[in-house]
């Protein structure tokens, strides 16, 4: 690679990873409770600080943002949370119990761990299904559901982790993913 | 105007102790470890947003709400994996009780690549649980 080539490259992974500094700087101006010249640069300061010493890959974001998409995403999340929060309550209440439950593998679409990750962390937070183990390299989720006793119960939930990820998608995943999407015959 | 807020308040303040019942009640109730896993980490969640939206609609001031978008946020992220971490070491200590699943496809996807590995390697097929660990790390 030429030193022209090189410097792009570096530009490149620090202009990905200002959206997370960003987050870090806007974190530390929260926990102060202010808004300053002050917490501003000493917030820069400890981003980079805390980066550097805790350092970990970085992440690939896809570069892509949707905000119409990313709206659905989220308001579609809280209906699942709630519906989902009084499903489990109902059933840890409920005198039946619970009978059984199922490990579900859900093959995702997307390769990018960020949607991988996000995927799996919103699927963690709808009560009912819990990520149990994550293969990375074919990007396979296997969950455990709660409650499940039907053959259907499965299905139902692997649709439902890919509509989420169909969702992750459009909302912050990568163009090859949209286009992969399409190519599915979801669109 | 401030009464129905702080009726709203005193509303969500219930529904998030209801959903804290609930939570504590599956805690007890659930059969298994994975199964206590979804009752003592999901719940909360909605719970802690409405306590949140409590205090914010009681408190009325927006040094109160930044300080509190945080907390959910923090509480979004870091409750997903702990479940996660706790529910993987719960499955591959065998902490579970696997006549109550209808279906395990973890387990069939396991012995899927124990049988591959051991075509490869000519070993014979059927290993112990704690035979998992060597292979999970390569495969990472």
């Amino acid at each position: 690679m030429s030193e022209e080539g090189e410097r792009r490259a570096i530009l490149r992974g620090v202009l990905h990873q200002l959206p997370l500094l960003g987050v870090l700087v806007a974190l530390w101006m929260l926990l102060w409770g202010s808004v300053s010249v002050l917490t501003l640069l000493t917030g820069i300061l400890l981003a980079i600080g805390v980066t550097r010493v805790f350092y970990l890959p970085a992440v690939a974001l896809s570069g892509r943002f949707h905000p119409v998409a990313f709206t659905r995403l989220l308001f579609v999340f809280l209906g699942q949370l709630v519906a989902a929060s009084a499903e489990v309550s109902a059933k840890a209440l409920s005198p039946r119990g619970i009978r059984s439950s199922a490990v579900v593998e859900v093959s995702l679409l997307s390769r990018s761990d960020f949607v991988v990750t996000l995927t799996a962390v919103l699927t963690s937070l709808v009560p009912g299904s819990l990520v149990l183990e994550v293969d990375r390299e074919r990007s396979v989720l296997f969950l455990h559901v709660l409650g499940a006793e039907r053959p259907e119960d499965l299905e139902d939930m692997r649709r439902r982790v890919l509509k989420t990820e169909e969702r992750l998608i459009r909302a912050v995943g990568s163009n090859r993913d949209v286009e992969r999407l399409q190519g599915e015959g979801v669109a | 105007m401030n009464l129905v807020l702080d009726v709203a308040a005193g509303v969500l303040l219930v529904v998030a102790a209801l959903l804290s019942v609930a939570a504590g009640a599956g805690l007890v109730r659930f059969p298994d470890a994975l199964s206590r896993m979804h009752a003592g980490t999901k719940p909360q969640i909605l719970g802690l947003i409405c306590v949140v939206l409590a205090i914010a609609l009681s408190l009325r001031e927006w040094a109160v709400l930044l300080t509190l978008i945080p907390v959910v946020v923090l509480q979004l992220f870091t409750a997903p994996m702990s479940a996660h971490m706790i529910g993987r070491a719960g499955y591959r200590t065998g902490d579970f009780r696997s006549e109550l699943l209808v279906a395990d496809e973890l387990e069939d996807d396991i012995a899927r690549a124990d049988h591959v590995s051991s075509e490869e390697a000519g070993e014979p097929v059927g290993r112990t649980l704690d035979d998992r660990e060597g292979d999970d790390d390569r495969a990472r």
